[in-house]
């Protein structure tokens, strides 16, 4: 029940944020600081997120194959890889790391 | 090809989280943001309540204002159209949009665009969601590791300038070392504030650089 109202919660918030953007005048959102903010906060959520999906386990921080597959990643994305083949690198190598160690 | 294979990425890390397969299509069928999808069923993995979830979700979804105000101008859309076209303003529909020519092809690029992709997006939600179920144990197969791969790779071309590398490390540093102390999902809405404390520490930054370049007037004012 709790996903499934997690899910209309989001659904809402997201379909509205998107219409806002439509319907309101262009001026509102145009100053400057209010640009950079919006700017700036998927940075920060991103960069929160790939670091606890990376390394924590519930409420604990871990290290293990998936640190070595985000790795991995990030090699490819420095050797300007195409999207695929980041996200190819991360799960072939997660998982290769996990069979080795077993 | 890319938003394919994230669907797919999707359904597969929606599925390993827990959610059942109608759960994840519903997502990808009424949010419709990449982002905010893998953030909500990551924050559900994780133990958060609904509201803090689909908070982190929200936050990262609000570009999609600013993105339907470029939109807004250049389709100049009937108002009783626009609740229709708001779905489609995402990230790739923008792109798109904005590179078009004439308001005729901007209309056709953005339409195109925006029903091929949600097209394609719940399809491979659907294919990577079944998969899931098939293969049982997605850890095995490395496939938790395709969400945060999916996070960095539209982190990386945002890390620009210092003030964009600041915020991430920022980020990174409150969202692991608040993550003991603080209930599951809150400690990504508290990295969110590394980005107005940054623009605040770099405005600071910038008046002191002011001031030193010009001490008469500084003198002055004080």
């Amino acid at each position: 029940m709790n996903i499934w109202i997690a899910i209309a919660v989001t659904a809402v918030g997201c379909y509205a944020v998107k219409l806002i953007g439509l319907l309101i005048p262009a001026g509102v959102l145009e100053r400057p600081l209010v640009q950079r903010l919006a700017a700036l906060l998927p940075v920060a959520l991103l960069a929160a997120l790939t670091a606890q999906q990376t390394f924590a386990d519930g409420r604990v921080l871990v290290l293990d194959a998936k640190a070595v597959g985000l790795a991995a990643a990030a090699v490819a994305l420095l050797l300007r890889a195409p999207f695929l083949l980041v996200v190819a690198a991360a799960v072939l190598v997660t998982a290769g790391v996990r069979a080795m160690t077993g | 090809m890319a938003v394919g294979l994230s669907g797919f990425a999707f359904g597969v890390t929606s599925a390993g989280s827990g959610l059942t397969v109608l759960q994840t299509c519903a997502l990808s069928l009424l949010v419709f943001t990449g982002a905010s999808q893998f953030a909500l069923v990551g924050a559900l993995a994780g133990g958060g309540n609904p509201f803090t979830a689909a908070a982190g979700a929200f936050f990262l979804g609000v570009r999609n204002a600013f993105y339907g105000l470029r939109l807004s101008q250049l389709l100049a859309l009937p108002r009783a159209v626009r609740p229709f076209a708001a779905q489609w303003v995402i990230d790739e529909t923008t792109a798109v949009a904005l590179a078009q020519p004439t308001r005729r092809s901007v209309r056709i690029g953005f339409t195109v665009t925006g029903l091929s992709l949600y097209v394609l997006w719940n399809l491979t939600t659907l294919l990577g969601a079944l998969g899931a179920e098939a293969i049982g144990d997605t850890d095995a197969w490395g496939l938790d590791a395709a969400g945060p791969a999916v996070f960095l790779a539209l982190l990386a071309p945002m890390l620009r300038t210092t003030l964009e590398r600041a915020v991430a490390g920022l980020a990174v540093l409150l969202g692991l070392g608040l993550l003991p102390v603080l209930p599951a999902g809150v400690p990504v809405l508290a990295a969110a504030l590394a980005a107005p404390f940054a623009l605040w520490a770099d405005g600071r930054r910038r008046t002191r650089a002011q001031a030193a370049d010009e001490p008469d007037t500084a003198e002055e004012k004080s």
